[in-house]
């Protein structure tokens, strides 16, 4: 046998997707969401400091900018805060649940349905909450 | 070149060469290095002289800090987001007035106090993963922690000092 034609045996290493236990898996989009959601809330932070720092200058000027946290539009957004802030707190639990819990690793996958699931109710309750708040000032 | 003629013949000539797809487990060129950046960063030149100075262990404090901070902020950041959001009226309660009657309270100033800080630590060492984490070239690493810097110590500086010396009678 000639080394051609072993290796025309073979199939060629980018002819089909390469298989990790890691890439595509759940834990790989729980780390994805895990990433974006700190980032976002990193940003609001900041945005956050400056905002609150008005109290400093005079009350007009703090409450002119917190206005415009009681509009429908940012509304939405801290509808939004709220979701991300949720998921990276549950995600977060379970990152240390995986690294400190001896039997963390083995039930990291289902900590992800359980995060998903927590989040969900405690999402759905909070988005009635403000939903409420809303409806009640813009309706 | 005489490694990648010694190849098979089937898969010669169908597409462009690309070292990288030879490290599997068919053997074949090592991959060459084209750029600096194309060298994974955990990657340690093995053998560079240990850099000196900085804290011994520091990445293992960050990651332990990471966690328990975290731990921390669950109650405080979803404490917050509950109190301002969702309590009472919600965001709709909140003025000037308001913020001098919670912050006449030290519990609530300390609660803040201890929020803006953990939550400002906690999320700038996630952006020096990320940083470290996306950026190629040792430049824009450079210049985007020392963005980062800036920003962190701007905003503790700022938020400490308004949290501080926060005067209900101001105006």
């Amino acid at each position: 046998m000639t080394q051609a034609n072993v290796a025309s045996d073979v199939p060629a290493p980018r002819s089909r997707r390469r298989r990790t236990l890691y890439r595509g898996d759940p834990g790989m989009w729980s780390w994805v969401l895990h990433r974006i959601t700190g980032a976002t809330i990193f940003f609001f932070l900041f945005v956050h400091v400056l905002d609150t720092a008005l109290v400093r200058v005079s009350p007009q000027a703090y409450n002119e900018v917190i206005d415009t946290y009681k509009t429908p539009i940012v509304g939405l957004m801290e509808v939004g805060l709220v979701a991300a802030v949720l998921y990276h707190a549950l995600n977060g639990i379970r990152i240390i649940l995986i690294d400190f819990w001896a039997r963390g690793p083995k039930y990291q996958r289902l900590m992800l349905w359980i995060v998903l699931g927590v989040w969900i109710a405690v999402f759905i309750a909070a988005l009635g909450v403000i939903g409420m708040h809303m409806a009640e000032q813009f309706l | 070149m005489s490694a990648s003629e010694g190849r098979s013949e089937a898969t010669r000539g169908v597409r462009a060469e690309n070292p990288y797809d030879h490290v599997s487990e068919r053997g074949g060129p090592a991959p060459v290095l084209q750029r600096n950046y194309d060298r994974p960063a955990a990657l340690d030149n093995p053998r560079a002289p240990r850099r000196g100075g900085g804290m011994p262990n520091f990445e293992k404090y960050a990651w332990l800090f990471m966690r328990m901070s975290g731990v921390v902020l669950v109650f405080l950041a979803l404490g917050h987001l509950f109190v301002m959001l969702m309590w009472q009226n919600g965001v709709y309660r909140i003025d000037f007035n308001y913020v001098a009657e919670r912050w006449r309270s030290p519990f609530w100033q300390t609660w803040d106090l201890l929020l803006l800080w953990l939550a400002q630590l906690h999320g700038g060492n996630g952006m020096r993963t990320i940083i470290a984490d996306y950026t190629r070239k040792d430049s824009t690493k450079f210049w985007l922690n020392t963005l980062l810097a800036l920003s962190m110590s701007f905003t503790l500086v700022l938020g400490s000092y308004v949290l501080m010396t926060f005067d209900a009678n101001i105006s």
